[in-house]
């Protein structure tokens, strides 16, 4: 008896020290797996994520018909990168014509209080992109074009300010959508039993070469009061550093805008503006910026198809700037057409 | 069963190819990018124009609107008299009186739609009469449809029999098939309509009635284009071909041309044996055009409607 309790006890306790021997081998074994999954991990590298700046035609976003593009470099202490811009061609203006054309009459129809609700939109997309938006203004190169040495951008203060006006600014034109008509719409006395009555309507497709700087700030000052007016537009973005506006072609794309209301196109004046100018289906022209000769001869040519021209100066531009400038009736109505009604006025 | 008579043969039809459709996409891809330019593209469209069969197939129509095309077939563009005239007018059997009148003395010719067109699902003997109303009325050419629901039937026999006895009813006039190939199916049973239609005596065949959805494609096309050489290869009679419905544009008019001209050369570039079936296309054609000419795009605005 005595001996088959030793046997037990002697068998009892090498289960105990196997149970340990087993325990430390797992825990070795984990942990060496642990130590070689974090040193994997510490290899990996992650990918750059490169953003592919395109064009904004018809509501979608893309490269140019011809296939070209041109290379923008920011300041160096800020932005490293160089990024490839599409540039876009005469084929491109044909085609955002075209989109334009046929987004203008269901924009116009639209009643004027949701055109207003639907740029109200924009100024809150753009809100969100508060930051992204003030940071590549940050960045931008003012001269950026290839082969020219970038200038640094802006202070951070002053993108910011840029950024925000131009949210003011959509605001205060998504205000105007619906008093319009009230403003610049009359009654008129007439010889005669009849009402004479005055009222605004839409031009039609409005070609615009937006201002160079600022950059922001010019764009949505020369795009927003013409399509609040129910027209649609074709902007031709001719500075050396089109990003900023490739990224406000994306607050429009989530705006509730419907595609074709707005097309961005980047690209050379010179190239692009005489296209634009012969185009029949152009009904106006904004343009903004010292054209020089390009800008006269754009009045030549749109007067074959009596274009509306209106040429903005540096006056125009530095007005833009300010929080109050450029805002007003005086930039919607060059792009509306009056019509006038006679009606028998009845007993 | 087929409505032929007891007395006669039972029909016996070749059998057609089937279709490798990839290849056929791809080589109806391949031609469409060819790149054409200047001259040659003012050459393409002017001929365009001169094949066309302007068409109004609505249930508003009016003697009025008719009048209209016609005026537009005759002399498409104001400003230019040597572009046009187009081939024919295509209306409803009772515009054909209004179309023959407005056109008189110009060589325009009048085709009119016949067989319960767009349908086709009506008895033989009704179609026959329609046919033969539409003649009586002075058109030129008779746009025929065939009975989708039979070929899809399987019944080859009885469409072969309404081709053949729509043929007879047209008498001097010529006889253009629409297979509706929308409603058709595959590539397969396009090619074998195709035959069959040409084996009964059809002078055109002709891919939609525009009323469906998708109508002329460039696939489709080629397709029928290849039936019409083997056809020739085997026969030496030349068919023409009509694509009609959904070429809207100049730029896809071109493309055609050049699949016609790649499948059966020069002489299917021709009004005798090619015509486009279309509304819109001419105001764009037109437009480009004068895009050619003046350096300017156009304004559709500045072109007439209807």
């Amino acid at each position: 008896m005595a001996r088959s309790k030793v046997v037990k006890k002697v068998a009892k306790q090498a289960e105990a020290k196997l149970k340990q021997a087993d325990a430390a081998f797992v825990r070795v074994k984990v942990a060496a797996e642990v130590e070689q999954s974090l040193s994997t991990s510490r290899t990996i590298e992650r990918v750059t994520v490169n953003k592919a700046y395109k064009m904004y035609i018809g509501g979608a976003f893309v490269r140019s018909e011809s296939g070209r593009s041109f290379r923008v470099k920011g300041p160096k202490s800020t932005d490293p990168e160089v990024v490839n811009m599409p540039r876009g061609s005469r084929k491109d203006i044909r085609d955002a014509v075209l989109v334009a054309k046929n987004a203008q009459a269901s924009w116009a129809a639209r009643t004027p209080f949701n055109r207003g609700q639907i740029l109200y939109r924009l100024a809150e997309m753009m809100e969100s992109r508060r930051s992204e938006l003030a940071m590549s203004l940050g960045r931008e190169g003012r001269e950026g074009r290839e082969g020219r040495e970038g200038r640094e951008g802006q202070g951070a203060a002053d993108a910011a300010r840029e950024v925000q006006v131009a949210i003011d600014r959509c605001v205060y034109y998504s205000g105007m959508c619906d008093k319009l008509s009230a403003l610049l719409a009359s009654h008129n006395p007439v010889s005669g039993p009849h009402f004479g009555f005055t009222l605004p309507e839409s031009l039609g497709v409005v070609g615009i070469v937006s201002p160079t700087s600022p950059s922001l700030l010019g764009l949505v000052s020369a795009v927003v009061p013409v399509i609040t007016g129910g027209n649609t537009v074709v902007a031709i973005v001719a500075s050396g550093d089109p990003r900023t506006a490739a990224i406000w072609t994306e607050c429009l794309a989530t705006s509730d805008l419907p595609g074709g209301v707005v097309n961005v196109i980047y690209g050379q004046a010179d190239e692009l503006l005489p296209h634009m100018a012969k185009h029949r289906e152009v009904s106006g022209l904004s343009l903004w910026g010292d054209l020089g000769a390009l800008g006269v001869q754009a009045e030549i040519d749109g007067a074959d198809s009596v274009k509306r021209v209106r040429r903005y100066g540096d006056a125009d531009r530095s007005l833009i700037a300010t929080e109050d400038g450029a805002r007003g009736l005086g930039y919607v109505e060059p792009f509306l057409e009056f019509k006038t009604v006679w009606h028998p006025m009845g007993m | 069963m087929s409505s032929r008579g007891a007395d006669r043969a039972p029909l016996i039809l070749p059998p057609s190819p089937t279709v490798d459709a990839v290849a056929l996409e791809e080589r109806a891809a391949a031609l469409a990018k060819r790149s054409i330019k200047k001259a040659t593209k003012i050459a393409g469209l002017r001929l365009a124009i001169r094949m066309m069969d302007l068409t109004t197939l609505e249930g508003k129509d009016t003697p009025g609107k008719v009048r209209a095309l016609c005026s537009k077939a005759m002399r498409p563009l104001d400003s230019d008299p040597t572009i046009g005239p187009c081939a024919a007018i295509c209306v409803y059997p009772n515009f054909v009186s209004v179309a023959k009148a407005a056109l008189a003395g110009s060589q325009v010719l009048v085709a009119s739609v016949a067989t319960a067109f767009p349908s086709g699902q009506s008895p033989l003997s009704i179609k026959l009469d329609d046919v033969r109303r539409a003649v009586e009325f002075g058109a030129d050419e008779i746009d025929m449809v065939i009975d989708r629901g039979a070929m899809l039937a399987g019944e080859t026999a009885k469409v072969f029999d309404e081709i053949a006895a729509t043929k007879e009813a047209c008498g001097q006039a010529h006889l253009k098939v629409i297979l509706e190939t929308g409603e058709l199916g595959s590539y397969d049973v396009i090619r074998r309509a195709s035959d069959l239609a040409m084996l009964a005596g059809a002078d055109f065949i002709k891919t939609s009635t525009g009323k469906i959805q998708p109508a002329a494609t460039p696939p489709v096309t080629l397709l029928m284009l290849e039936a019409i050489r083997d056809y020739y290869y085997a026969t030496g009679r030349k068919i023409g071909m009509k694509p009609a419905g959904g070429v809207r544009t100049a730029k896809q008019a071109l493309h055609y041309l050049v699949i016609v001209k790649e499948t059966l050369g020069d002489d299917w570039l021709a009004p005798s044996l090619f015509r486009f079936g279309a509304s819109a296309l001419l105001n764009d054609v037109l437009m480009q055009l004068e895009k050619e000419r003046t350096g300017a795009y156009q304004a559709s605005d500045d072109f007439s409607k209807d």
